[in-house]
């Protein structure tokens, strides 16, 4: 047997991208900024809040509220998440369907902070030989200094980046002072290890593995390609031509020369090789591991420039342009997320446009169902639960309509100051004199609940809680039953 | 054999393959796994393993080995606030509630509502909606715990058994003084059985007397012979009920004006003769020792019995 082993475990190979200067890695490098301006600056954005932080993008989980700038969401609205989850999941369906990988390649926070690294890298270390000189190289004080220093700053960034994370669940000028004089809460601590440690290992270590052996997204999103999509492709036919690409040889150097000797214009630099963070050929097809960076395009339109050629040897294109046929955008598919996109995002900004200032819940005590008084009136009794979702005090007023004869009793809390965002349960009871009950049109208003005993008659009242102070909005009616005995 | 075509990288797009070859063109593909997926798993392994000393892990015996993990947690006393029991136990879930119950964010709230619960009288909590949400919240543990057993859950009681505390009808008084005196120091129903007294008939007359009070029967000379026994010395029904029949709130005797009846079961029955029927069988045996109240002074802290003085009042929506 002289079979060869196959090795089970790969070790990975170090990939030192060199850079690259065009249109895209320009887009790469604003939407980086962009991104990092806003990350890194929201915690120390101040919001003029009375009786509330003053951060302007707060998540105060031990108080149960997000405060984004104007906008303060409660518990109970968190439904909110739910939907702006909903709208990212579709706009990535929406825009991988369109145009490919445009998440992984421009947005994703592993390539953001891989490029960051790889920036501090270069800036350290030098260009591309120089790097792959140093990593080849033996252990010397250069070698030493310069890896050192990559390390060193690279962590810095990571532990900013733990920190800022952390600035956003609390008052961040106050936690920054604490977290360096040892008196923030272990929480933060740990947090900020953690993310310093995975910042760190992911951007500076692991990088494209991240991509092609961790994300899941990076697996599904080709499930939303189809033969329109966006693709980042090299064009075989042009770069290959009859006999192959060829390196700038003798006889090779203008593009009518090597047309007519049925070379492509492939000059097999390498250059698109050398750029690409994830490893790859793009000469070889489609493959998973493409981020759709689009650095490669911008590698081959510099040697395409230079040699004065047309560019687009590598280029966002589709399968269909690539088969020459038509690539056809408009399709049902995009429509179908489109309308469902507009309808989402329409729904959750109508929804946090019209959201009332206070909430108020009635729930009946139904142990007893009622009481018999003494006088034989009967009485049911219900808890209000009161939210003040504003920043400043309430008055609310509570009253009843719709059961002929009740009276609303609530010890005299039946109006009721609410402090900023206090939450606050009543106890109501409602009576009805020993009389059939009747409802505000005369009309017998009695029904045989199924569920109850046959002794048991179910009607209904209504609450009505408004604003009276502090607040304009619609009053929030509540209908509940009111139970009394069958006298039939 | 077939060729190793581990040299994937020299044929662009080609799939590693193990390298065998059966049937001349069968093969089997390979992608090996990173190497530092290996560590990773080589890594839980470890961490399985440092696991297994911090925390409680292999059963030995009739026990375990509990691991060098601890949990911290002390016990304090709700009333005096005095240290109880303090713990240093082995990790476990249990001590971990009670170490995150002494720390929980909502504990120093719950602290303070209790101070000024403690420092403040009845007819102040119930004028005050925090305290009285604090009450309804606190007051629903401790009569689970220790009036829900008779009461019902929601006082309802139980109709000749245990009054119904949702009411507003009082036999020992409504206000918050008098539930805090009821719930100290107990109380003791007592009414004497009339059966060797009363001849069968008068125990007749007097019950649909009685029921005329409530409007339940109409006057007739039966009743007219009932309220003689009623008010007179023959029966001495008025020294506890009141000429009235509105009861005293000091004996504890019942109000037999209103709807409500707490021992016997008028409501439920239908017609006269069996309301009749139901009052005379129970004044025949009266009460002796069936009706008790437990005191729960020992049972109880002051600030407890105040609370629970001040949930009851609110079940029944008694003013003061």
């Amino acid at each position: 047997m002289s079979d060869p082993i196959v090795p089970l475990y790969q070790k990975r190979i170090p990939i030192h991208p060199r850079s690259v200067k065009g249109r895209f890695r320009l887009l790469k490098t604003s939407i980086l900024a962009l991104a990092y301006i806003v990350y890194f600056i929201l915690p120390w954005l101040r919001w003029d809040r009375p009786n509330a932080p003053d951060q302007a993008v707060l998540y105060d989980l031990p108080g149960r509220h997000f405060y984004i700038f104007s906008l303060t969401v409660q518990v109970q609205d968190i439904f909110w998440l739910a939907g702006v989850l909903i709208i990212f999941a579709i706009l990535l369906f929406f825009v991988t369907g369109l145009a490919g990988r445009v998440w992984c390649g421009y947005f994703c926070f592993q390539t953001l902070w891989t490029d960051l690294y790889m920036m501090i890298e270069h800036w350290v270390q030098g260009e591309r030989p120089a790097r792959l000189r140093l990593s080849k190289g033996p252990w010397t004080r250069e070698k030493l200094t310069k890896v050192g220093g990559t390390y060193a700053i690279w962590l810095l960034v990571a532990f900013y980046t733990g920190l800022t994370f952390v600035m956003y669940w609390v008052d961040a000028p106050t936690l920054v002072v604490d977290f360096l004089l040892g008196r923030a809460p272990s929480a933060a601590y740990y947090t900020v290890l953690f993310l310093t440690a995975t910042t760190f290992v992911m951007a500076g270590l692991a990088r494209e593995q991240v991509c092609v052996y961790m994300c899941p997204y990076a697996r599904f999103q080709s499930a939303m390609f189809d033969h329109d999509t966006l693709i980042i492709s090299y064009d075989q036919q042009r770069g290959e031509g009859l006999k192959g690409r060829a390196r700038l040889g003798k006889d090779l150097k203008i593009r009518e020369d090597r047309q007519v000797q049925g070379v492509g214009d492939c000059i097999d630099c390498g250059y698109c090789v050398q750029v690409c963070p994830v490893g790859i050929d793009i000469r070889n097809g489609l493959q998973y591991q493409c981020i759709s960076c689009a650095l490669c395009i911008d590698a081959c339109d510099v040697v395409m420039d230079n040699q004065k050629w047309p560019r687009g040897l590598v280029s966002y294109t589709s399968e269909n342009a690539l088969n020459g046929k038509k690539t056809t955008l408009l399709k049902p598919k995009t429509f179908g997320y489109g309308v469902i996109l507009t309808t989402a995002t329409a729904v959750l900004i109508w929804s946090v446009v019209t959201r009332s200032p206070y909430t108020a819940m009635v729930e009946q005590i139904r142990q007893p169902l009622f009481t018999r008084l003494s006088d034989g009136s009967i009485r049911n009794v219900y808890e209000i639960k009161l939210n003040n979702k504003l920043t400043a005090p309430m008055t609310v007023g509570i009253r009843i309509e719709g059961l002929a004869g009740a009276t609303l009793d609530m010890d005299g809390m039946e109006r009721v100051q609410l402090a900023p965002q206090e939450r606050l349960k009543l106890l109501a009871r409602i009576q009805i004199p020993p009389v059939a009950i009747k409802g505000d049109d005369g009309h017998e208003q009695h029904e045989k609940h199924e569920d109850e005993k046959n002794d048991v008659e179910r009607a209904k009242v209504t609450f009505i809680v408004e604003a009276l102070e502090g607040a304009t909005a619609e009053p929030i009616r509540r209908k509940v039953p009111f139970y009394q005995p069958d006298n039939d | 054999m077939s060729d190793n075509t581990l040299n994937a990288k020299q044929k662009p797009g080609a799939v590693q393959t193990t390298g065998h070859s059966w049937d001349g063109d069968l093969q089997e593909y390979t992608n090996p796994l990173p190497r530092w997926w290996l560590w990773c798993f080589y890594g839980t392994v470890v961490f399985s393993i440092l696991y297994w000393f911090v925390y409680p892990s292999w059963p030995m015996g009739k026990g375990w080995l509990k691991g060098y993990g601890t949990v911290d947690y002390t016990i304090t006393d709700k009333a005096t606030g005095k240290q109880l029991e303090k713990k240093d136990q082995p990790w476990n879930t249990r001590a971990l509630l009670q170490e995150e119950l002494g720390q929980a964010a909502n504990d120093p709230k719950r602290k303070e509502m209790l101070a000024k619960v403690q420092a403040a009288t009845p007819e102040q909590i119930v004028q005050n909606p925090q305290m009285m949400e604090f009450v309804r919240s606190v007051g629903k543990g401790l009569f689970g715990d220790n009036c829900a057993a008779c009461h019902g859950q929601g006082g309802q009681g139980v109709v000749g058994l245990y009054p119904n505390l949702t009411d507003n009808d009082w036999l020992w008084g409504g206000s918050t003084a008098r539930i805090q005196e009821t719930l100290t120091l107990g109380r003791k129903g007592f009414m004497p059985a009339f059966g060797t007294v009363l001849k069968p008939d008068q125990l007749d007359d007097v019950a649909e007397y009685v029921l005329t009070l409530s409007n339940e029967a109409k006057p007739s000379e039966a009743v007219e012979r009932g309220k003689a026994l009623f008010q007179g010395q023959a029966g001495g029904c008025y020294a506890c009920h009141g000429a009235d029949g509105k009861g005293l709130a000091a004996l504890g005797s019942a109000n037999l004006t209103d709807k409500i009846w707490t021992i016997v079961d008028v409501s439920a029955q239908k017609t006269l003769q069996d309301k009749k029927t139901q009052i005379t069988n129970f004044v025949a045996v009266g009460v002796n020792n069936t009706r008790v109240m437990p005191a729960w002074q020992n049972r109880l802290t002051p600030t407890d019995i105040k609370l629970l003085a001040v949930y009851v009042h609110q079940l029944s929506g008694a003013k003061q």
